[in-house]
């Protein structure tokens, strides 16, 4: 069979995803493709992560082995210098000559440098690439100071990137009145603007720098307003040049404001030459996304296989979190009135901006921009780009229907099946449910799988979910809250059939219960539900292995494979002898030291081997398990109260450490926190807790269901001015009520707003004991406190258990070779993600 | 037709092993994790390492089945994969390296 020869040049995300769709469509092609990088294609929209974790391999688009299985022939680190259009060959600054039948330019861009006197000077740098990146991390490890010039999308990126690395308050430089001109409005921007300096950005605005300043090095910016601004680096971000030198020199057509002319088929001037992505200049628009990038990749692979493919312009919407705040705009988001109308929220308070623009009879969204909580962008972009009728009050799109039951909208159901979900990927909402109702997709990993909708950036996979609920639901798939595939029941039910049958171990959950061989999901979910009724050792021969890793070897497993140790120190009450016990075992066995937010001690970085020896000295010394593992009480934080602080209505510490010792062990649907507060100024963030206690004049409040975490939630008041006794049986019977009816892995927060009646239903339950159950729950409890044990206690005297912690089974004395650690101010820490 | 010699490693007895659950293999400077599916009957030997973050983990990962595909989930993120294939099931692309296992006499033995 005659291939016909197809050489890329360029290896970017673009030209990556255009030998992606080539290979996908066809085997007709030999590939060759040039990179003037030495890496191959990386995700350069997640670029600024590579400071916060992510290494080159973390972005990295695919692999060495992937290139040889497709048959493609890739040459890194050899730009292409010459095209020679009659001869139909390329030519590579390595001296490599190949033809061609179709030359595809990925070409990309440039950082666009304007020229100021002084770029050259050493400490100026731009964002583009890796190795741009990895400049910009060297030199910003010896200065302190720094600035971006551009307040656009990459000049704020690259602004987090410096505050990452450490440099203080960087500085971003905009020549134009506000931030992100071409995206969002005035108003937005001041909002924008606002946050960002709450964040500790420095934002300068109408700034034009007249020169660089310093003699070899920067060292600080000129304005033409004769202002100046020290600074020991500075990042250019103020936009990008299509690279179209190779084009141009061969005699392409290309704009005298750079970019390659290319037509609707991605064609240039000569027929067998395209052009795609960021180099291409199509209908006067270069598109500086990667979306409509991937779109020209597909037309041009779709065409060459046969199809008759066109580029119609793209949709330009864009959502995205700079430095945590959310930034979309959508649609035509810059239309004014008497062109539409315009419904503006406003909330500086929360820091919040949403604009949308209707068409004049009220009809249909035109577009918007939201700063601050872009969550309802996915919704607006549909209804935009489907011309959805409008609802009566629009208003509702960006506050929430006030008042009505009535959601606002008509959600996913009223989406034509073209809409388009997965821009990334141009996956449309008739794919993604004929992916659940033809292909048996039920879940969303097997439809990312099966249509690679949501594998880009993943901002649709929310409602990627909830279209897979809507279809099973439509197909008439009842849709119950079951556990897995190995368990068709809910928690709750499953707490209740397994207390009834009483059964004690996994395997006869399994047997009895359950189908298949039991998973991920539903091991760690019944061992929980086993430990909450029986309260039995969790490794129990049999039962180990269904415990969630971390319970299973009853620490935490951390990054590098090592595991941090806690030993309870129940109410963050210790003596000076245990704090040196802590002090001698931790250096002992070379462990990490931190005081964790519950008042207690973690030790980090302990080898799976030596777990076993650092408990059997922590236990002779009086410690015990911290459940710092498990899913579980695990601390009572307590101010020092009356005791010794002079605004002390109660003894604080003493109640705290009863109720850390009588709960200590339980076993519960997710971890549970507690506090107790002396007096009302609250020390001890009791109002932070699933549950906790603040002294009052006459006794005890009592709060519930409280968390901090990713959405923090205070507490409520369930009860005042209790007495000591009566508040720990309300905590009895609010516990069991919560360990009996709470789905999996559910902070106290969550249940309670998934309640129906909410605190008013909870009280009645707790206090007024309506469903009759309080007196069984308090005993319930009462045999949970009198059976327990310390596990660590339990496992260190049992030579089976004992030997589960080795790292080999056929070298036992050996530990894990492949654990290293790095030093940081004094102690060790584990290295970053490593790559093989 | 070649047969490829197959080099069969003597991992450990049958009850040093774990029942379903995992125990890891030490191979020179290799690290291979060693499965005794007991539900099953039987076993498997895979990579020790979990190719998303490069984690030696594997080994000390919970064990179960989708469908009637046997799995293992690493500890650290819980992506999965088949034991019988090496394939990701979680939707990545990366993938494990499997190695056949016997036992006889009361040991275990891993294909290399």
């Amino acid at each position: 069979m005659n291939q016909k020869k197809v050489v890329v040049i360029g290896n970017g995300m673009v030209g990556y995803k255009f030998c992606e769709k080539i290979t996908a469509k066809s085997n007709d092609f030999e590939i060759i493709v040039f990179a003037e990088e030495s890496r191959r294609a990386y995700d350069r929209v997640h670029l600024s992560e590579y400071f916060s974790g992510k290494n080159a391999d973390d972005l990295s688009m695919s692999t060495q082995e992937w290139y040889s299985e497709q048959g493609i022939t890739l040459y890194l680190n050899d730009p292409v210098k010459e095209i020679n259009r009659s001869a139909k060959t390329v030519h590579s600054h390595a001296g490599k000559m190949v033809s061609y039948d179709y030359l595809v330019l990925a070409t990309g861009s440039s950082a666009f440098v304007p020229n100021i006197d002084g770029v050259e000077k050493d400490g100026v740098f731009v964002y583009r690439t890796i190795d741009d990146l990895e400049m910009i991390k060297s030199y910003a490890a010896n200065v302190k100071t720094g600035a971006v010039m551009g307040g656009g999308l990459l000049g704020l990126e690259a602004a987090k990137a410096l505050m990452d690395l450490g440099i203080e308050q960087p500085a971003v430089i905009e020549f134009a009145p506000r931030l992100m001109p071409r995206q969002i409005d005035n108003a937005g921007s001041q909002m924008l603007q606002s946050k960002l300096q709450s964040m500790g950005l420095q934002i300068m605005l109408n700034k034009s720098t007249a020169r660089i300043e310093g003699e070899h090095h920067i060292t600080g910016l000129k304005f033409n307003d004769d202002t100046e601004l020290p600074i020991e680096m500075l990042v250019i971000s103020a936009g990008i040049r299509p690279r179209d030198e190779l084009a141009r020199l061969c005699g392409l057509e290309v704009s005298t404001r750079g970019g390659i002319i290319v037509n609707e088929k991605m064609e240039t001037t000569d027929p067998s030459i395209f052009a795609i992505g960021e180099c291409a200049l199509v209908d006067q628009m270069i598109y500086g996304l990667v979306a409509p990038g991937y779109e020209m990749a597909e037309i041009v692979a779709a065409n060459l296989c046969g199809a008759a493919k066109q580029f119609n312009g793209f949709d330009m919407s864009t959502k995205l979190k700079l430095i945590g705040v959310d930034v979309a705009s959508f649609g035509d988001n810059f239309i004014t009135e008497p062109d539409c109308r315009t419904i503006i929220f406003e909330d500086t308070h929360k820091g919040t901006y949403k604009r949308i623009n209707i068409s004049n009879d009220g009809q249909y969204l035109l577009g918007g921009i939201l700063i601050g909580d872009a969550a309802a962008y996915n919704m607006l972009l549909q209804t935009t780009n489907n011309k959805i009728i409008l609802p009566p009050n629009p208003e509702d799109l960006i506050l929430g229907s006030r008042g009505g039951s009535e959601p606002a909208g008509a959600g996913i159901t009223a989406l034509p099946d073209d809409a388009l979900i997965c821009s990334c990927e141009g996956i449309t909402k008739g794919a993604i449910c004929n992916s659940v109702s033809e292909d048996g997709c039920e879940t969303v990993d097997a439809i990312k799988k099966c249509t690679k909708a949501g594998t880009g950036c993943g901002g649709c996979v929310p409602m990627v979910k909830d279209l897979m609920l809507y279809t099973m639901k439509a197909t008439g798939k009842y849709v119950r809250n079951v556990i897995c595939e190995h368990m068709s029941y809910s928690r709750q039910e499953l707490y209740d059939l397994i207390h009834i049958h009483n059964l004690k171990s996994y395997e006869e959950v399994l047997d009895n219960l359950g189908q298949g061989d039991g998973c991920e999901v539903c091991k760690p979910l019944v061992s929980s539900i086993l430990a909450s009724l029986w309260n039995e050792m969790i490794l129990k021969k049999g039962n180990d292995t269904a415990q969630d890793s971390n319970d299973r070897f009853l620490a935490n497993i951390q990054k590098g494979g090592t595991y941090s140790v806690v030993p309870r120190i129940p109410g963050g009450e210790i003596t000076p002898d245990k704090l040196m016990v802590i002090g001698s075992v931790a250096k002992k066995y070379n462990l990490y030291t931190k005081i964790t937010g519950g008042q207690r001690i973690d030790m980090f970085g302990a080898h799976l081997s030596d777990l076993p020896s650092i408990w059997d000295e922590l236990i002779a010394e009086g410690f015990e398990s911290g459940h710092a593992y498990g899913k579980g009480l695990r601390t009572v934080k307590s101010c020092v109260g009356s005791t010794w602080c002079r605004f002390g209505l109660h003894d604080s510490v003493s109640y705290a450490i009863r109720i850390e010792e009588r709960y200590k062990g339980i076993r519960a649907p997710h971890k549970l926190k507690s506090a107790v507060s002396g007096c009302i100024r609250e020390c001890a963030e009791a109002q932070s807790k699933d549950f906790g206690i603040i002294a009052t004049e006459k006794g005890w409040n009592l709060y519930v269901c409280g968390n901090g975490g990713s959405k923090p939630q205070h507490a409520l008041l369930l009860a005042s001015d209790l007495d000591s006794e009566t508040c720990i049986k309300y905590i009895d019977r609010f516990l069991m009520f919560y360990i009996r009816t709470a789905d999996p892995l559910t902070r106290t927060a969550t249940w309670l707003n998934k309640m129906e009646g909410g605190i008013d239903y909870l009280r009645s339950v707790i206090i007024n004991d309506s469903l009759g159950m309080a007196e069984k729950w308090e005993a319930e409890i009462e045999a949970l406190v009198g059976s327990y044990q310390c596990e660590w206690k339990t496992a260190v005297e049992n030579p089976d258990i004992r030997k589960r912690f080795n790292h080999f089974v056929n070298a036992p004395q050996e530990k894990d070779p492949t654990v290293t650690f790095e030093e940081m101010r004094g102690q060790k820490k584990t290295p970053e993600w490593t790559t093989a | 037709m070649t047969q490829e010699t197959i080099n069969w490693l003597a991992a450990c007895r049958v009850e040093d092993a774990v029942e379903n659950g995992g125990v890891c293999v030490k191979y020179g400077d290799e690290q291979i994790a060693l499965f005794y599916f007991t539900r099953r009957n039987e076993w498997y030997a895979t990579q020790n390492e979990c190719p998303h973050r490069k984690q030696m983990a594997l080994s000390r990962g919970m064990i179960g089945s989708t469908t009637e595909e046997p799995k293992v989930a690493c500890p650290f993120h819980k992506k999965t994969f088949s034991l019988v294939t090496g394939e990701c099931l979680s939707g990545d692309e990366c993938a494990i390296k499997t190695y056949p296992v016997k036992v006889e006499n009361g040991t275990v033995y891993i294909g290399l």
